[in-house]
Formats: C-alpha cells, structure tokens, sequence
C-alpha cells in the first residue's frame, strides 16, 4: 500500500537526518581575520564604507561589550563561547553589495532557488498555489552580507524604504541615525552590545506616514562560511497610520561546531502606525546526538512609541542547537496594543529558553500572548516572559496563555512568567499548562487508520492552530510542513 | 598587604557576624553542632544578604531592605504579653518566646502521648532531626539560622496517634530583638495532627525574627497546618517551613500574612512516597507600606503525587505583595497533578502585586497547570450590590471577604478555618473605604 510505503520512506529518512537545509555553498569568500578587536571592528566598517559616525557607535559599544559578562539566567547549558575564535565578517567575494540581479553570482542564486526563496521578481514565494498575485520582496542576506533586495524599485514609488541596512546607513544616514539604538540601546545586554560592534547586515524598512506597504517583506538569512558567527541588525519603522507585515526566514549547513548568530531587531510604530512581525526560525539544530548546531542569541524589541499603535510578533522556532529570544513590546503609547505568538519546537538536544516582555507604560494598553512549546526527545523547552504594569498604566489588559506539551519522558517544559502589577485598574491574567499527548486522541486517529507520526502531527497542529493563524498565508503552510518535520523520529 | 578583594558587607551583615561570634559560645549544642554552625555561617557570609540579582529572592532585596540587625534577646523580657489572636478556637498551647521554648508559659493539655522538647535539648544530643529537611535548603536565611539558632520546641507524634486538640505553636517577640529560633516537628506513621502557628509581638518594635520550621510527615498521617503572621507593625518577618510527606499522606497548609512591615514567608514541600496529596493555601492582607512575600516550592520527587495550590492577596495603601511559586516535577514523577492559581486584588492606586508561578517539569504523563491574575474590585459586582442596597463599605467588605475565604477554607478544618476568616473580617473593618 502507498501509504505504508510512505510512512517507511519517512521513517528511513529520519534515521539519516531530517535537516534538509544543511547543504553548503561552494563559494569563494572574503573573511575578515579570526578574532575580535577595534581592528576588526574597524575593517567591517570600513568595508560597508560606513560614515564616522557609524564607527564611533561600534567602538563605543565595543568598548562598553569588553567590560561586559555573557548572561546564565537562562535555562541553557553550553560550553563558553571563545570569542576570539570567531570570524566576525565573510562575505561572497563575487558580490559587492546588492545590485541588480544579474550581477549576483549564479551559485548564489541557486542556493535561494534550492531553499525555495526565489530571487527573480517574476516568481512567488514557493508553496500555495493560486496565490500568484501575492507577492513578496526579499531580502537575501548570505553570511555577513545582503546579496539582493527585489522589488525594490515597486516599492520606492510606493515611498517604502526596503533596503540592506548597511546600504541604508550610506543612502538614508538621518533616518538611521535618529532610529538605530532607540530600542535596543548599544548598552542593552552582552549579546545585544556584541551585535552593535560588529554587526554585517540585515534589513532597514521605512514606511512613511498613511502608507500601507504594498506587499509583504521578507528577509531570508542563510549562514554558510564555517566558524563564522552571523550579527544581523534589523531596523523597521513604520510612520504615524503606516502598516508593514514582516517575513523572516532562516537556515545553515549542518556542520559539527556551534555556530553564533547574534541578532538585533528593532521596530518602531508610531501613532495608528501597525508592525507585524514573523519569524521561521530554522537554524541548523545539531545532529541527533547533540553535535553542532547554531547558537541562537537574539534580542527583538518593539516600541509602540505612538498612541493606538500595534506590534504584533509571531514566531515558529524549530531550529537551533540553544534559542536564547524574547521578542517584546513596550507599550508607550497610550492604548498601544502588543501581541505575542509563539510556536516553540524542540527535539534531540535542544535547549529553547524563549518568551517575550509585555511593559505597559501608557494608559489603556492591550497585549496578548499565545505560547506553545512542544518539547520532544531529550530536549529542554523554557518560557519566559515577563509582563508589567507601570504606576500610570491605568486600564492596562494582559492575557497570556502558555500551554507545553511533552512527547516522551526524557524532555523538560518549563514555565516561568513574572507578573508585576504597579496599578490597581490594570487587569491581568495569565494561565498556563503542560501535559502529554491524551491517549485518548491519539487511539482515536489511529483507529481511524492514521499512523502514530501522522496522529501526532496532527494532534500537535491542532495545539499550535492559534498561532499558526496569525501567519501570512505562505509561512502558515510551510510552519505546518516544518512541525512534522521537526517531531518526526519523536514517537516511539 | 595582600591584594585580594576586599569583600564588602552591609552595616547588618556586619553586625550579623559580630553578633554570630559573641554568641557562639553560649549557644546550645554538641560538638557537631557548634562545628556545624560555623560552617553554615561561613556560607552565609560568602554570600551576604539576599539581594535583587539572588532570582530566589529578587522581590524581596534583603539587602536594601535590612538596613540594620536588633540584638539578640536579654534572658528574661520585661514584661510578658501574649495576645490571644485567636479567640474561640480550642487548642493547647506551646509558647516560643524570644525564640526561647517556654514550657512554665504553655499549656499541654490534651497532647497525651505527644512528646514535647525544648530545642536545646535536641542540640546537646546532636539529634538528627534538627536539620533533616532544612539542611538540604540553598537559602541564606535557612543557612544563617543553621548558624544561629538559640531555641525553639520538638513535637513528635508517635505512630497512629490522633491528636484531636490543636496545637499553637505561639511564636512571641517581646520587643526589638534578633529572634533565631528552630521548630521540628515529626508525626509518625498514621498519625494525625492540627497545628496552628502563630507570630506576634508588639507595634514599633523593629525586631527580626528568623524562624525554620522542619517538619517530618509519615505514611498516611493527615496534617493541618495553618499559620498566622500578625506580627507587630515595625517587625521584619522571616519565616521558613519545610515539610516532607510520606507515601499516601494528606498535608494541608494555610499561611495568613497580615502583620509585620517586611515579611517573606516560604514554604518547601518535599513528597517522600507515592499517591500523598498536599493543600497549599495563602491568604495576604496589608496595607499601609508593609511589603509581604511568600515563597512556595513544590517538588514532585516521585509518582502519583497530586497537590493543589491557592493563594491569594490583598493590598492597599502602598503595600507590595509578593508570591512566588514553584512546581517541579522530577524525571520518572509520572502521573502527577499539580494546580497552582495565585490572585493578587489591588485595592488603592499604589499597591502592587508581583507574582512569579513556576512550572518546571522532566516527567510527560502529568497535569500541571498554573494561573494568575490580578486587578482591582470587580465593577460589575460592586454594582450589583450597591444596587441591592448594600452600603460601599459594606459591599467592599463582602467581596473582598468572599475573595479571600476561597483560600481559608481550603484548609479543610472548620474550625481554624473560623477563627482566621474573623482575622481578616478585622482587618477589612479596620481600613478605610475605598475612594
């Protein structure tokens, strides 16, 4: 029978590995020297041809990073990280900076092809059909560097600003300037101050006042060269009434060393102004035995600075050795509202120790927050989330649920909010769960005929539907895909 | 000169370790006892004070909050008051004053079979039931009253006893000393037995009182444990209770906070055997600046283990309640069922509440579940009442009252249950309407 023969071709394929982004890209690179130092600091600079100003920011928080000491609140065990033994920028030699299409290396060009993010204008985003008239601009970071940006030109005359940040930094200096730190300062935290130092690339969205960006943005950041770390720095602002959907994807090679990825985003609304946010984070997690895997450090925040202003985040993790992510609101505007989606998958020997900050400052804000971890193998899944009222955040609303499932008896789900109320009027309620799998469901899709993985699959959609729904239709697709293939090997 | 860093200490921790080595010698216990507290002194002072970056303990910055140590006792206070807080209520009475058990102030009717000791007695011994449970705690005020304790009473039940009279444990401090005293408490085997703790001691009195209660609870024994934190409205409160429950065991606890300006109350529950259910119940009142912080840990150590947690708070004028809970299921814990809900109700613009509930869980056939909220007086309810004719105050009183019995009565005992729910009647009587 098909179906019987099909499950064995997936189980035989979980024996090997199911990690199918972990090939390389044979390319030739121009790597900065091993280590981190003001030199090092400076070469990445000045190969972005980036403005003083810019330099003096780096070195300020590379000088601040140096008095710095890694954080170990988190529930993730890993040997420490040698910095100095590090690449801190590579790049495709071929490439100098995103141009036009046809310049980008071919090799490179197939490698997007081969992940599925097709670069020429012409093509959609892979996967559902009859959404042909949907399109989406992508930014490609490859490594340290942004390789192309499509649609750039369809967006300019909409008055959207999509561009690589480091072009940015050259192209539209006040504008960065009066953004870039505001909501992450250079001091923020160790990995944060890291990223100021030295970060390559990444993506810069302006959308000016009344405009409602035309597509969806996306970038799509690929780690290839060996032993490098990669330091994204993602800016996004969107002006009074403006609003922009967010698309970030990310994969890397299977390689048996832990690789570092320390991103900063920032996102900015202002009055009426609406940001949504969503990441498929799919980073190479390790082999089944713990080995390699990317080091995922990663420090988002949004800043709902204008009244009625709205962040919403949503996130798929399936990927990385240790995740280390709280993506967070503040809430300054009054009645700003933030919401927080969190899918969070874990298997082998994953450590997750994600969550996000709901900080209400202003009156009559909003924020919700739907977290699903799933943790399978011999894996840890931590949420971690912090939600509070100030003093003058009358009327402030939170609801936050955060359900863990648990397949198999050698993994970890862990629960640990903090709620701090600092006024009487501001209402909170958070509720939380974790148990298996009922035996009850599971007998009930079997008996129907269902094989065991495909009644875990589907019993595990059914418990991230809530957040699967706050995707773009493409992503929605390709998470569900993505959550089988992570659980898969996990039923015994 | 040497060149290593100076480690510097607060104006209480340096009075603590002036006052540690003045009292060394006098204090009771074998050998292996004194040898014992210098170790766990030494603990204490290599890691000071709990302070805002101790996670354990970040609502509650001992450290800033400390800002200078009472001394210790003289050997007979001036004069003796102990209130009766609990009018009513039947029981026999153990008096713990100025941390110093006092068998001429108790009352040991009805505890036949019982056996009762002072503290000190256990220390000559070096008998191992002070610092059974405690002993395995990483806590600073646990270490620094390991070092430090002067007295404090043993109660063993033995075997099958059913203790029907309950037993306050009255904890008295007569004025603004350093109170360091150790309970321990062993019920045997199919035993049963009430227990009511109480706290006291006079208003404007700054005194500090560091308690750890050890208790050892057998096979298919039932325990009620209720306590009472009414200290005085200057004192600092620190209060540890650890119980360990054998296999098919009922362990059901109460703490009611509404005395002392900085209190930290914390509960750690073991489970020793299988199929034992624990009640863990809170109900916090306080007003003014006073700052009141429970801490509860749950640690499923083995299967089959079910305990439900309530606890709920209440503040006003500028008070901070604290909870935070922990629920940890070990590996191989299997079928496990562990509810935790903690409510926080704000009655005036500058109170707050802060709470932290904790699941952390290594074993996938269990239930856990925790919830919280927080928030002010529901309107609609309000509403409802005035609409019936009832005055504000009146209405208030009732749904604060029905907001905070849900915790009381889960106790289970009726009769304690009783005289703590008039303890908070008094306390809502006592405060101002709301604007």
């Amino acid at each position: 029978m098909p179906a019987v023969q099909e499950t064995v071709d997936q189980v035989r394929r979980i024996d090997v590995d199911q990690y199918k982004y972990g090939f390389v890209t044979d390319i030739e690179s121009d790597r900065a020297p091993k280590g981190l130092s003001e030199d090092i600091v400076r070469y990445i600079s000045a190969k972005k041809n980036e403005p003083e100003w810019m330099l003096e920011w780096r070195l300020e928080a590379y000088r601040r990073w140096l008095t710095m000491t890694e954080p170990t609140w988190a529930r993730v065990h890993y040997p420490k990280i040698d910095f100095d033994d590090l690449y801190y920028y590579s790049a495709p030699k071929s490439t100098k900076g995103p141009k036009s299409l046809d310049e980008v290396d071919p090799e490179l060009l197939a490698t997007y092809e081969k992940l599925g993010i097709p670069l020429r204008e012409r093509e959609i985003l892979a996967g559902v059909e009859g959404a042909s008239d949907r399109r989406v601009a992508v930014d490609a970071v490859f490594d340290s560097v942004s390789v192309v940006t499509t649609f750039k030109e369809e967006l300019k005359k909409a008055g959207v600003i999509f561009c690589a940040i480091s072009e940015a930094i050259r192209e539209y200096p006040d504008l960065v300037r009066k953004y870039l730190g505001t909501v992450v300062p250079t001091t923020d935290n160790f990995y944060a101050t890291l990223n100021s130092a030295v970060f390559s690339d990444g993506s810069f969205v302006y959308v000016p006042e009344g405009v409602r960006c035309p597509m969806e943005l996306s970038t799509y950041f690929r780690i290839n060269e060996r032993n490098t770390g990669q330091f994204e720095r993602t800016l996004i602002i969107a002006e009074k009434g403006a609003y922009v959907s967010y698309l970030e994807g990310c994969t890397a090679p299977m390689r048996d060393e832990n690789q570092l990825h320390a991103a900063v985003v920032e996102l900015v609304a202002l009055d009426d102004a609406e940001i949504k946010y969503s990441t498929v984070q799919n980073w190479y997690p390790g082999d089944k035995d713990g080995k390699g895997g990317i080091y995922n450090f990663v420090t988002k925040r949004g800043d709902c600075r204008g009244d009625r202003s709205k962040i919403s985040w949503t996130q798929v993790e399936t990927g990385s050795a240790i995740t280390w992510k709280y993506p967070s609101c503040i809430l300054r505007g009054d009645e700003s509202q933030g919401e927080f989606y969190s899918i969070a998958v874990s298997n082998g020997y994953q450590q997750v120790d994600s969550g996000t900050k709901m900080i209400h400052l202003g009156k009559n804000t909003r924020s919700r927050i739907i977290s699903k971890g799933i943790a399978a193998g011999r894996s840890d899944n931590t949420y971690r989330g912090l939600v509070s009222a100030h003093r003058k955040a009358s009327g402030a609303r939170n609801f936050t649920n955060c359900d863990s499932l648990l397949i198999g008896d050698q993994c970890g789900a862990h629960t640990v909010p903090y709620i701090e109320s600092k006024n009487a009027s501001a209402v909170f309620e958070h509720e939380a769960t974790t148990s298996k799998i009922a035996d009850d469901q599971l007998f009930y899709c079997l008996q129907r005929g269902l094989t065991s993985e495909e009644a875990v699959a589907l019993i595990v959609n059914g418990f991230v539907k809530d957040v699967i729904q706050q995707l773009p239709m493409e992503f929605a697709v390709e998470a569900q895909k993505l959550i089988s293939i992570s659980l898969e090997g996990s039923v015994g | 000169m040497n060149a290593e860093p100076r480690i510097l200490h607060t104006p209480a921790e340096v009075t603590l370790a002036d006052a540690f080595s003045a009292a060394r010698g006098d204090l009771p216990g074998d050998a292996g006892v004194a040898a014992a507290r210098v170790v766990a002194f030494d603990a204490f002072q290599k890691k000071g004070l709990p302070h805002r970056r101790t996670e354990a303990w970040r609502y509650t910055d001992l450290r800033a909050l400390l800002r200078s140590v009472p001394p210790a006792p003289p050997a007979e206070p001036a004069s003796i008051a102990i209130a009766d807080l609990l009018p009513g209520l039947d029981r026999a009475r153990l008096v713990i004053l100025d941390g110093i058990y006092r068998p001429d102030l108790s009352d040991l009717s009805g505890l036949a079979g019982v056996e009762v000791t002072g503290l000190d007695t256990l220390l000559d011994q070096g008998d191992e039931r002070v610092g059974a449970l405690a002993g395995r705690l990483d806590d600073a005020m646990v270490t620094l009253n390991t070092a430090m304790m002067a007295g404090g009473v043993a109660v063993r039940v033995p075997a099958g006893l059913d203790v029907t009279r309950a037993v306050e444990i009255a904890h008295v401090t007569s004025g603004a000393y350093s109170v360091f005293a150790r309970n321990v408490v062993t019920v045997g085997a199919g035993a049963s037995l009430r227990v009511v703790e109480t706290f006291t001691g006079p208003n404007a009195a700054a005194s500090v009182a560091n308690i750890v209660t050890e208790a050892v609870i057998g096979d298919r024994a039932k325990v009620t444990w209720a306590k009472l934190q009414a200290e005085g409205d200057a004192a600092v409160h620190l209060g540890t209770t650890a119980v360990s429950i054998g296999g098919e065991s009922q362990f059901d606890h109460l703490t009611l906070m509404t005395g002392a300006a900085i209190s930290r109350s914390q509960s750690f529950v073991t489970y020793g055997g299988e199929f034992a259910r624990a009640g863990l119940f809170g109900a916090t009142m306080i007003g003014g600046k006073q700052h009141a912080d429970i801490m509860l840990g749950v640690d499923h150590a083995v299967p089959n283990g079910a305990s439900r947690e309530l606890f709920k708070a209440v503040m006003d004028g500028k008070a901070e309640g604290i909870f935070q809970g922990r629920i940890v299921v070990r590996p191989g814990a299997q079928k496990v069922d562990g509810k935790m809900m903690t409510q926080g109700l704000l009655l005036s613009e500058d109170a707050s509440f802060s709470v932290k509930p904790e699941l952390e869980i290594f074993a996938d056939d269990v239930q856990c579940a925790h919830g919280a909220t927080s928030g002010e007086i529901d309107e609609d309810m309000l509403f409802y009442l005035l609409s019936r004719g009832l005055p504000r105050a009146e209405a208030e009183t009732l749904l604060v009252t029905a907001f905070l019995a849900e915790a009381i009565e889960g106790l289970g005992d009726e009769a304690i249950g009783e005289a703590f729910e008039q303890i908070a009647r008094d306390w809502l009587a006592g405060r101002k309407t709301l604007a």
